[in-house]
């Protein structure tokens, strides 16, 4: 099965190195929201430092928000989906593939994108902490989002649904990124935030479960 | 072979399927025929195993679909009228994706094999968006048979294909495609799915009402019959 889940993250990588089209408009966007909330914040909040964790997870969320409608898209064009669904595999391998792969488009497209919102925001400190809370976020919003994104490809409003459907959901996720983000930026050890980790672990290994065991019921017919 | 039972599918209230009984003999090619509407799609879908049926029972190649579906997708191919290609991927990345999803031996002669087949080897390394529809319809025979299946499922591979491109297509059917196949291949078109199949039957409103052998009918009387049962 691990074969197949890396076939599919492969296909997906070698596509996207092709057209770029996913990886550029999460790029984009991403900058654009840092780069426009740094400058409305600068003009009107006097501590900027105070919005910078909730600006950097907005800028995430929304351009793995973009990621994620694309990835499922891409399978319908030409019944790409069905060519995959005919493969002799559980079809929770799609999943992880599918999955798979918008991660490592959010996590390219953040480890870009950190840097510069550093140079933007000027937090106080690095924690080395930090890499590991963007990437449990990351994980939760792509295991999730990969659900909803086989979902929301099969509706007619399908690139307005996914949000509709998608960020109710991840409320938790992003609450307790947020809170965690600020914390550290704060200089807070991880040890004093351990309700907001626990929401944060226990939300990836929830949402990791459901997915994977709804997964074949979604794309069914 | 492909037996099928009492086959519903239904819609909501609205049944698609009413009771479908038919079977495919090994190496047999069955052309269904039928209207717009008439449930044949459903029916393919049903048999890929990309659709669940309401009730009723499918074995294929001894192997029943509710219950052994990987087992049945190893075993069959599928050509419709979506290629089920990737666009931005040439036919050697397309061909080596799906042979790794199918397990294929000897993946890369095998690749060599069928694109040589069905005579796009020349195209091997250009993004398939470059190709016209016709080529990629070829290339989708070549992504079907390409993990040697014994049954092969055709739902109307010609639509979208001018009139060259649809006898191409057919011909290409015929010598590399149906070989020492189980073929089920869905089509409007009566003189062509009665010169391919072995067999024909008719679908429509749901229900087969027509089955015959192709040595026992001509187009003018098989054409006759069709428009008298779609009536």
């Amino acid at each position: 099965m691990l074969r197949k889940i890396l076939t599919i993250v492969h296909k997906d990588i070698i596509a996207e190195l092709r057209t770029k089209e996913m990886f550029s408009s999460m790029f984009v966007f991403a900058l654009l929201v840092i780069v426009i909330f740094n400058f409305a914040f600068e003009l009107r909040i006097a501590n900027v430092k105070q919005v910078a964790p909730g600006v950097l997870w907005v800028a995430f969320t929304f351009a793995g928000m973009l990621g994620l409608n694309r990835s499922f898209i891409l399978e319908k064009d030409k019944g790409c989906l069905e060519g995959l669904l005919l493969a002799p595999v559980d079809r929770s391998a799609i999943y992880f593939g599918k999955m798979l792969g918008n991660l490592i488009f959010m996590s390219v497209v953040e480890a870009i994108v950190l840097p510069i919102f550093w140079v933007l925001f000027n937090p106080p400190l690095f924690s080395p902490a930090l890499i590991l809370i963007i990437v449990l976020g990351t994980l939760g919003f792509a295991g999730v989002g990969t659900l909803f994104s086989a979902i929301a490809v099969h509706t007619r409003a399908r690139e307005v649904m996914l949000p509709i459907l998608l960020f109710p959901i991840v409320v938790p996720l992003m609450i307790a990124a947020v809170k965690i983000t600020g914390g550290l930026l704060d200089g807070q050890p991880l040890s004093e935030m351990r309700n907001w980790l626990n929401l944060l672990v226990g939300f990836d290994v929830i949402f990791l479960t459901v997915s994977y065991m709804t997964f074949d019921y979604v794309v069914e017919e | 072979m492909i037996e099928i039972r009492g086959l519903v599918k239904s819609f909501g209230h609205k049944a698609v399927l009413k009771g479908i009984d038919l079977e495919v003999t090994d190496g047999q090619f069955l052309t269904l025929v039928g209207p717009n509407g008439a449930g044949k799609t459903t029916l393919i879908r049903i048999l890929a195993t990309l659709s669940k049926a309401t009730s009723g029972t499918v074995w294929m190649d001894g192997f029943d679909l509710a219950d052994e579906s990987i087992d049945i997708r190893r075993r069959m191919g599928l050509v419709s009228h979506q290629t089920l290609l990737y666009d931005d991927l040439t036919p050697d990345e397309n061909l080596r994706f799906y042979g790794r999803m199918y397990d294929v031996p000897d993946l890369e002669d095998r690749i060599e094999a069928v694109l040589q087949q069905v005579g796009l080897e020349g195209r091997r390394h250009d993004p398939v968006r470059t190709f016209s529809r016709g080529m990629q319809q070829r290339l989708a025979i070549a992504r079907a048979i390409l993990h040697r299946p014994s049954v092969l499922l055709l739902d109307e591979p010609d639509t979208g294909l001018d009139q060259h491109a649809a006898e191409m297509l057919h011909e290409l059917l015929v010598t590399v495609g149906t070989k020492d196949r189980t073929v089920l291949m869905t089509t409007h078109n009566l003189e062509r799915g009665l010169s391919m199949g072995d067999r024909v039957a008719i679908l429509t409103g749901g229900q087969i009402v027509y089955g015959a052998d192709k040595s026992t009918l001509d187009v003018k009387s098989f054409r006759e019959m069709y428009y008298r049962s779609v009536k």
